[in-house]
């Protein structure tokens, strides 16, 4: 199991660590709770070094991601990041993923931990460009520790250890700036449906970053926060997760994800079956619920309506902040609509739910 | 830590036997491995409890665990605070956090179950593999 340059410092601050795609990663450290409403009120801090980073550069690396992916890199300016994902032919992803541009043929690209061996291979086995002279792509993983600080009071943290204008980067901006004193790529994004930052910088500086960030914020109510908590913000936000709510046999207009879709900017890997798709309309959907009666919906239960079983519950969590029971669950179309009812399958039980519209959470 | 007028199972419930009734929770080793705990499902009163069979369940924001009956009988007292703040197992599990009250069957059944201090060897056991 792989581990992150925090590992001693997470088992120092009491975290239970788990497995999460091959790596020992702390779960929780004061509880999930806890860590959750402190990220939705004051802040949290997360290691997300876990995170695979690859790079793409050189003349043909526009040309290269721009055909890999489904949202349009000509909209991509220097310094501003881009939520979008490695495509199949059928439409699916191999992965999401938020591509940086750093220079007009400098891409950086933030992929999921358990997938970025695959990443790597899906965009390096494609790479019609074969002098790294064009399009070079290395994965540089090893390279970077990342962080994520989190919350409404993020900013305000950050200002003290951080020399970058922070009232200029606008949310999926990014520089280059110092943090703690030490050099790295600031971007304002996120994964909790919160204002915040991810700080991508050398690993042999990790603990030092993580103690000074931990520090400025003490104040401010800073604490570090785990994956448990990570994974329930993440849910009421209504972010996709990959291997629960995209797979290879899901596209991304069945995914809610149409708005990184631009069929409009050329050909690009499964652009024909998303047109298709759009035209004739997708058969299954992701829809958003909240358990009417007792009980909590988990990954992978049954789905019921109308008597049949119809899909399958891909996120459920108790949601700290809403204080419900809620998931996500890919159900047919013709079903799909806030207010109309589903039953849960709980263990062999079934429970009555009604569909919400998404995400259940929405900063203000 | 672990108060000596309770008996323990190796799952990690204990009973607090009062002549023919007993109170059945989950141990603080217990909460504390869960996390967070967000709901409990718990017979009605008046079921049949069989020893070692699930009796209900207990979930915290990341996982479900059955809880295992320590005895054989039949329910007499649900807690009521519990459908509100099931925190209360995070908080007394040993206390406040009981989870139902009953009438015991064959009081010899406490027998095989484990002293506090036989648990604390246990638990401290099970955390050395």
């Amino acid at each position: 199991m792989k581990q992150t340059a925090l590992n001693e410092v997470h088992r120092r601050m009491g975290a239970r660590m788990v497995e999460f795609g091959g790596w020992e990663m702390p779960v929780e450290y004061s509880g999930i709770v806890e860590e959750h409403l402190a990220v939705r009120t004051r802040a949290g801090l997360f290691d997300v070094s876990h995170m695979g980073e690859i790079e793409v550069r050189g003349p043909k690396a526009f040309d290269l991601l721009q055909f890999l992916t489904p949202n349009d890199l000509s909209r991509l300016q220097i310094f501003q990041a881009q939520y979008s994902a490695l495509m199949c032919p059928n439409g699916s992803a191999v992965d999401d993923c938020v591509i940086h541009r750093r220079s007009e043929d400098d891409f950086f690209i933030c992929v999921n931990a358990a997938n970025t061996a695959s990443d790597f291979h899906h965009i390096a086995s494609r790479n019609p460009f074969h002098s790294p002279a064009e399009a070079e792509v290395r994965d540089v993983s090893e390279h970077y520790s990342q962080l994520a600080l989190q919350g409404p009071a993020s900013a305000a943290i950050l200002r003290k250890v951080s020399d970058a204008d922070l009232d200029r980067l606008k949310t999926y901006w990014f520089c280059k700036s110092e943090c703690c004193g030490v050099p790295g790529l600031l971007a304002r994004t996120g994964y909790t449906g919160e204002d915040g930052f991810e700080f991508y910088f050398a690993p042999s500086e990790s603990e030092e970053v993580w103690d000074a960030l931990l520090d400025a914020g003490e104040t401010f109510g800073l604490v570090p926060v785990g994956l448990g908590a990570r994974n329930t913000l993440r849910l009421e936000a209504a972010y996709p997760l990959y291997g629960h709510e995209l797979d290879g046999d899901t596209t991304l207009l069945e995914a809610n994800l149409g708005w990184i879709c631009k069929l409009e900017k050329g050909d690009f890997i499964g652009r024909d079956a998303l047109a298709r798709q759009k035209e004739h309309g997708v058969q299954k959907k992701l829809v958003g619920f909240e358990m009417a009666e007792r009980g909590v919906a988990r990954d992978g239960y049954p789905v019921w309506i109308d008597g049949k079983q119809q899909g399958r519950v891909t996120s459920g969590s108790y949601s700290p902040y809403l204080k419900k029971n809620i998931g996500l669950a890919y159900i047919p179309t013709e079903c799909a609509g806030p207010g109309r009812e589903l039953e849960i399958e709980i263990r062999g039980k079934r429970v009555r739910a009604r569909q919400t519209p998404l995400p259940f959470y929405k900063r203000k | 830590m672990y108060p000596e007028e309770l008996l323990y199972t190796k799952d990690h419930e204990w009973i607090r036997v009062d002549g023919t009734t007993g109170a059945i929770g989950i141990t603080d080793h217990a909460q504390k491995e869960l996390g967070d705990i967000v709901f409990v499902e718990l017979p009605q009163i008046g079921a049949h409890l069989t020893v070692k069979e699930s009796l209900g369940t207990v979930e915290s924001v990341k996982a479900v665990a059955d809880i295992y009956s320590p005895v054989t009988g039949e329910v007499t007292a649900i807690n009521p605070k519990l459908q509100n703040s099931p925190e209360l197992l995070n908080s007394d599990p040993h206390g406040e956090g009981w989870l139902i009250q009953v009438a015991l069957r064959d009081r010899s059944e406490t027998e095989s179950l484990m002293s506090a201090e036989e648990y604390e060897a246990y638990l401290k056991k099970g955390s050395a593999h």
